[in-house]
């Protein structure tokens, strides 16, 4: 494990425990467990058999030979995500997550969504484990995610659509944190990204670390060297921060997240809370995140529900404060075109939120091309999840109407 | 008692007359921004009419994981309605003016952005006594306790049930004025009954803790709870049965309408002032 946090949970400036009291003693607990599980091999034989006979992992490596051709002089290399089970890496940390519940002797589980993607991993853990579990999601988004709300009640989850603030993630995370306060006692809420109170942002990097580990060892046993660049997606930063951890202490290994660019940072409407946000506290952490100049938070706006976060895991604040990774914002025009790009020329159609690592590794490659025209950069991209919740939006954004191109077989 | 700071006075005073405490919350910015500095002084009772003892002047949030849905509407509307942080200080200056002390209850984020030595300098030089913190411990209050110490404000922190008891006492040493306890595992709303968890968790902060005042709050809606929760508790802390009324007054056509507030105080006012169970 790294060094930070550290027993407070702080990332240098970032981080903490900004939270009702009434919770500490469940923090505390789920710290306890958390750091005895870390260092007991029994819990680690059953996370990695779970990880290899339900999951699917290890995820494989996938090299772009003809999207690469679109990418100046880089090979471009895909982190298989989209292919665990439930279609993301979110299934990596409520594995984790649930079997400390179990540990726990907790019998309940609540989690927010925004995309639902997390929302249908921990129905899916409960489903397994057994454990009772509600889903917190913001009404907008049961609206905008409606196959994603079936697939959790056909798991076996209760799904409470948020009606409060602006009804998306960010009220759904509050309304979960309400839930908690009252039934801490039998209740585990499982959080699926680096954000939030101490020990969250650690916990959920060790969780989703094996994308790393896996990457690593993956690209020397295949390139025999290390990317040059490792590039993620960054909402809250659950796939990035796994994505980085491995490579953090290697120095020649750059680090880039992209962040939800929205219509365009200049516009106001985007989710990028390093690039254009401030030092601030929300949902128990200190971080980078969008603020009035009140302090109060400000809606996110990203065509990737699971991007749409006013905050990022404070982590991410101090690697970007350090220097050690880099941040930059994709829109969502750039973020559609990958979609499509990756699809039509690889036949993977990624999730929304995904293809804004596509579009930003893109991105920084053409430009390489001409600012290095000498180097040949490896990249390695997560492609953190699988696009087919997504198929909905993009038929509004590329004008599709779900109706065949032609007709063939009737009567003239 | 050395540690009472300006609003433990409140309490102290009342406990001298051989009763509880009433502490009663409101948003500022709801109905309006004047209109919420109307509710207060209403708070505050008149003439011979006694209101509550202190004033818990609340700040608006986005973000407010420690409140129920009636707050929660409040508050939200409050900020459509384009309350401002600064408004804060206008209304402890209002309810001040009364002679009533207050004490603003903020989630921390509206303290760090403002600055917490600004706000703490402002907040003073507006007559107020301090703050209570719902997402702020003490483990994150290094910035507040300077900024405090060196403006003389009052420092309230909250413990709930779930708290250990190292907690409870280390909580109870960091406070300055008194100490909130929330008497029940959930956030702020108004509740049928009062909490059986309360009697249990001032039981262990008498035990651990002997000096510090306690307010109790979370539920208390009527006159026989305040009267039940005082037999317990140096205050009783009213705030989402007091909001309801101002709702109530909105969706009848007639937000500036203080007739059931006024009410509901002097029930609240009788009950810590009625003879203990």
């Amino acid at each position: 494990m790294s060094s930070l946090p550290d027993k407070f949970g702080h990332f240098d400036l970032f981080g903490g425990k900004y939270v009702p009291e009434a919770l500490y003693r469940a923090l505390a607990e789920l710290e306890a467990e958390f750091d005895n599980a870390m260092t007991d091999p029994t819990f680690w034989a059953e996370l990695n058999d779970l990880r290899a006979h339900y999951a699917g992992r290890p995820t494989p490596i996938t090299t772009l030979k003809r999207l690469s051709a679109e990418a100046g002089n880089a090979t471009i290399v895909l982190k298989r995500e989209d292919l665990n089970h439930t279609g993301s890496h979110k299934i990596n940390n409520v594995l984790g997550q649930a079997l400390l519940t179990k540990r726990m002797g907790k019998t309940r589980v609540i989690a927010e969504t925004g995309a639902g993607q997390h929302g249908v991993a921990t129905a899916t853990a409960a489903a397994l484990m057994g454990l009772s579990c509600r889903v917190y999601m913001g009404k907008v988004d049961t609206e905008r995610q409606a196959l994603n709300v079936a697939r959790m009640q056909l798991l076996g989850a209760e799904v409470i659509a948020v009606e409060s603030g602006s009804q998306t993630l960010k009220d759904a995370m509050n309304e979960a944190m309400r839930d908690w306060v009252a039934t801490v006692d039998d209740t585990h809420y499982l959080i699926g990204t680096v954000a939030g109170p101490h020990p969250f942002p650690a916990m959920v990097r060790e969780f989703q670390r094996v994308i790393s580990t896996e990457a690593r060892q993956q690209c020397l046993d295949e390139f025999g060297a290390l990317p040059d660049y490792v590039c993620a997606c960054v909402g809250g930063g659950s796939n990035a921060m796994g994505t980085f951890a491995d490579f953090i202490p290697d120095a020649s290994v750059k680090l880039i997240g992209f962040e939800a660019g929205g219509s365009g940072v200049e516009t106001g409407k985007h989710a990028a809370s390093i690039t254009a946000g401030s030092v601030g506290v929300l949902h128990g952490t200190r971080t980078y995140i969008l603020q009035d100049e009140d302090g109060q938070t400000k809606e996110s706006h990203s065509i990737s529900a699971g991007l749409d976060y006013p905050g990022v895991g404070p982590e991410h604040a101090w690697l970007a404060d350090t220097g050690r990774a880099t941040y930059e914002p994709v829109n969502d025009a750039e973020a559609m075109d990958a979609f499509k790009l990756l699809s039509q020329t690889e036949g993977i159609m990624p999730a929304i939120e995904s293809a804004h690592a596509v579009a930003g590794a893109l991105r920084v490659a053409k430009g390489l091309a001409v600012t290095d025209p000498e180097a040949r950069p490896l990249m390695l991209v997560c492609l953190s999840g699988r696009g087919d919740k997504d198929v909905d939006t993009a038929i509004d954004w590329f004008g599709l109407d779900g109706s065949a191109d032609a007709t063939s077989g009737g009567l003239a | 008692m050395s540690n009472l700071g300006i609003s433990g006075h409140a309490f102290a005073k009342a406990k001298a007359e051989g009763r509880g405490a009433l502490v009663g919350y409101l948003p500022v910015g709801y109905p309006s921004v004047a209109g919420s500095l109307d509710a207060m002084r209403a708070l505050c009772g008149q003439g011979d009419r006694p209101g509550v003892d202190l004033v818990e002047v609340g700040m608006p949030y986005t973000d407010p994981v420690l409140d129920g849905p009636v707050i929660q509407r409040a508050g939200t509307a409050a900020l459509d309605r384009g309350v401002r942080t600064r408004d804060v200080f206008a209304a402890v200056e209002a309810v001040v003016a009364t002679g009533t002390p207050a004490v603003v209850m903020t989630y921390w984020n509206l303290v760090d952005h403002y600055g917490v030595d600004a706000f703490a300098r402002d907040l003073a030089s507006a007559g107020g006594a301090g703050l209570i913190t719902p997402d702020l411990t003490p483990d994150e209050a290094e910035d507040w306790f300077a900024a405090s110490d060196a403006h003389n404000l009052d420092r309230v922190f909250l413990v709930s049930p779930s708290t250990t008891d190292e907690r409870i006492i280390s909580t109870a040493a960091a406070c300055r004025g008194w100490m909130y306890a929330t008497a029940v595992m959930g956030v702020t709303g108004v509740r049928q009954a009062t909490s059986s968890s309360a009697p249990e968790l001032l039981r262990r902060i008498r035990a651990l803790a002997p000096e510090i005042l306690v307010g109790v709050g979370l539920g208390v809606s009527n006159g026989e709870q305040a009267t039940e929760t005082a037999a317990i508790a140096d205050g009783v802390i009213v705030g989402s049965a007091l909001v309801k009324t101002l709702l109530a007054a909105e969706d009848a056509g007639r937000p500036d309408d203080l007739t059931a507030l006024r009410a509901l105080v002097d029930d609240l006012a009788a009950g810590v002032r009625a003879p203990r169970p």
